[in-house]
């Protein structure tokens, strides 16, 4: 049946961190995966003495694709719960003129979750439950000059989710598709960000957390970017594409 | 390696001075390594210092990835955590298990790191001493980029300038401290009036044996009510105290949501009249509520953290703080001459407290054997002209500053205050720590 346990993908990242806490918080085991595994050590016995959970580490490299199954064969367990935190914003101007660049923010932001959220998927079908949360991004939602190519490849993976949301909604497997607005994190930093629309790390991992146990199907973080980008998206485009963002 | 930089205006928690500075987000020891080769940088915690203690325009670090705790020993109580975890951290994580930081200051949205460079105090000071008193040993990056581990008997010189030298003789990374341990988190509080100063040192004197005392002082009174107060002893209460509500939960963290200030109120909103007010009713209240009741550890250490960004009271130009302590046989003359020039003055206090201070041994640390008193101002020219002839009066007691809290002192009076300063520069100087260690406020004092 169901275990206590959550894995997270891209363990590292400011959102990421603060959504262990939250879950370790609560009393879960953590399954902690990313890229430089030295600097998990750290984490992971900072989260053991907190509050008291099991916490095992694993190195991940999400743009390696070839190596997803064997590191799901090495998970000491199977997580009830899998969170795919990882994201890349990168420099729109550079990603622009520079093919290795945007095709790696392309790659961290679909094909990677795409491929490993894919194989969870199968696993959780298999099995009758599970749950998946995908955390995209309101980029995703209407295409601007001053971040496009993250954000095209953000749309691919919130429609990604929303595809396998209906392929699993009868298979008892939960897809949460999360919409963060600005966050305060490394990723924006030196960013001029809206100070009442901008979230933090702890306020996103709380919203997932009650997003996750209500089963909720699509939020926004904060609730109020939801009615941002309704109004964004409803902008004819021969008006849109005059406007600078 | 891309540098989590970041150009932006920063303050301390007093919200003045405001100055643009590089600020680096470093997340391993490699990357303060790089930029300690690059010099003239200083460390910051959570920027709860009142002034300009932890900034550099040219480099600020600020050292919120180092957030880890490490480890702990639970015969002992030895906590080891990186620099930059805020007591608030230890708080959620041990009070449960029965253990509290033996010295804690009046917010627990403090580093370790910044407990250590200003080597705080705490309501317990004249019983117990400063928070360097806790600490077993830290480990601390040194101008040649060189990690030290530095304790009382281990590279002792910098170990004792560290604590209290402001960041001013390295990056501290990691720190073993000694936590208390406690059976439940309630303090026993009891509350005595003061009508007057004599009344309040006197109550002062006679609960030496207290393990916490403060006075809130009424800075607003003058004449025979002059040092009028309201003294808080307190004990760390036992199972027995509690009532039986309270047992079964004795290590309770409660939770609870924190109200905020949403805006910076008008500038001329803490006005004389309105602090007047304010701390005539407070006095009224506190003379009549009972005087001893269990009162929950957050209420009692953290009564401010309650209120988010309360600082924004004093309005956008901010507020400073001024904190300085008299040596014991002259704190009475000179308390009683500071007040009576504040109340010359057409700015009040809006929260002044007193405390007294037991012995320190200490290279640079702040407190000594005598009473220290902290009162805050609105940030205004009247402000800074009252501060200028509060300093000639801490100096003619023989008195001494709080860096800490500082914001606008001049350096020659600063100087004046305490013969250890000289002997501080001349330790940066012999190590270089002078060119590559140097906040704001080092530069403004010339430290």
């Amino acid at each position: 049946m169901k275990n206590k346990n959550v894995l997270i993908l891209g363990a590292l990242s400011d959102i990421a961190k603060s959504i262990a806490q939250k879950y370790g918080e609560n009393g879960y085991n953590l399954h902690l995966a990313a890229r430089k595994i030295d600097d998990l050590e750290l984490h992971s016995t900072d989260l053991k003495i907190r509050y008291n959970v099991n916490v095992h580490i694993y190195e991940f490299d999400l743009l390696k694709t070839e190596t997803h199954k064997d590191f799901i064969k090495n998970l000491k367990e199977i997580p009830s719960i899998l969170i795919c935190a990882i994201g890349l914003l990168g420099q729109q101007k550079d990603g622009e003129n520079d093919l290795e660049l945007r095709t790696k923010v392309i790659r961290t932001n679909y094909e990677g979750p795409l491929n490993i959220i894919s194989d969870f998927a199968n696993i959780y079908e298999n099995q009758g439950y599970g749950t998946i949360v995908g955390i995209s991004s309101v980029a995703g939602d209407r295409g601007k000059a001053s971040n496009y190519i993250y954000g095209s490849a953000k749309a691919g993976f919130t429609v990604f989710l929303s595809g396998l949301r209906n392929r699993l909604a009868k298979k008892n497997v939960h897809v949460l598709t999360v919409l963060p607005g600005t966050v305060y994190t490394k990723m924006t930093l030196g960013m001029k960000l809206p100070k009442l629309l901008t979230s933090s790390p702890d306020k996103v991992a709380n919203d997932i957390y009650d997003a996750v146990n209500k089963k909720k199907d699509i939020i926004y973080t904060m609730k109020i970017w939801r009615l941002i980008m309704f109004i964004i998206r409803c902008i004819p485009e021969r008006i849109f594409k005059n406007k600078s963002f | 390696m891309k540098e989590n930089l970041n150009q932006s205006n920063i303050s301390g928690w007093g919200g003045y001075p405001i100055k643009k500075a590089n600020v680096i987000y470093p997340e391993n020891i490699k990357q303060i390594l790089v930029e300690v080769k690059k010099r003239n940088l200083i460390a910051r915690g959570n920027g709860r210092a009142y002034g300009d203690s932890s900034i550099n325009e040219n480099k600020t670090i600020n050292m919120k990835y180092f957030n880890h705790i490490i480890s702990f020993d639970d015969s002992f109580g030895i906590l080891v955590v990186e620099s930059g975890v805020l007591l608030e951290d230890i708080i959620k994580t041990f009070l449960p298990r029965g253990w509290f930081p033996y010295v804690t200051p009046g917010s627990k949205f403090v580093t370790v790191g910044g407990l250590i460079a200003a080597d705080v105090h705490g309501k317990n000071h004249h019983k117990e001493g400063s928070f360097g008193n806790f600490i077993e040993w830290f480990e601390i990056i040194n101008s040649k980029g060189e990690i030290i581990k530095c304790s009382k008997t281990e590279n002792t010189e910098l170990f004792k300038w560290t604590i209290g030298g402001m960041g001013l003789t390295g990056i501290i990374i990691k720190a073993a401290i000694k936590l208390r341990p406690i059976q439940t988190s309630w303090i026993k509080q009891k509350t005595l009036v003061a009508k007057n100063i004599d009344q309040t040192f006197e109550i002062f004197e006679n609960n030496m044996n207290a393990t916490y005392s403060v006075a809130w002082i009424n800075s607003t009174k003058t004449k025979d009510n002059i040092g009028q107060s309201l003294i808080m002893l307190g004990e760390h209460a036992s199972i027995e105290d509690l009532d039986k509500k309270n047992i079964k939960n004795h290590l309770e963290i409660k939770s609870k949501k924190n109200k905020i200030i949403p805006f910076y109120f008008p500038d001329w909103f803490l006005n004389k009249n309105l602090i007047k007010l304010f701390n005539s009713i407070y006095y009224f209240f506190g003379k009549n509520t009972s005087k001893e009741k269990l009162v929950y550890w957050d209420d009692y250490f953290y009564p401010l953290d309650k209120i988010l960004e309360w600082n924004k009271i004093y309005g956008r130009k901010g507020f400073v703080q001024y904190q300085c302590v008299f040596p014991l046989k002259k704190s009475k003359d000179g308390i009683i001459e500071l007040l009576m020039e504040i109340d010359n003055s057409s700015v009040s206090s809006f929260l002044s407290v007193l405390k007294r201070f037991g012995d320190q041994e200490s290279n640079f640390s702040f407190p000594m054997k005598g009473y220290t008193i902290a009162l805050d101002f609105p940030v205004s020219k009247e402000t800074f002209d009252l501060l200028e002839k509060l300093d000639d009066i801490t100096l003619k007691y023989e008195g001494r500053f709080y860096l800490a809290k500082d914001a606008r002192m001049k350096k020659e009076i600063f100087k004046k205050s305490d013969k250890r300063i000289q002997e501080f520069i001349n330790y940066r100087n012999q190590n270089n720590f002078d060119e590559d260690f140097q906040s704001s406020q080092s530069s403004r004092l010339e430290l």
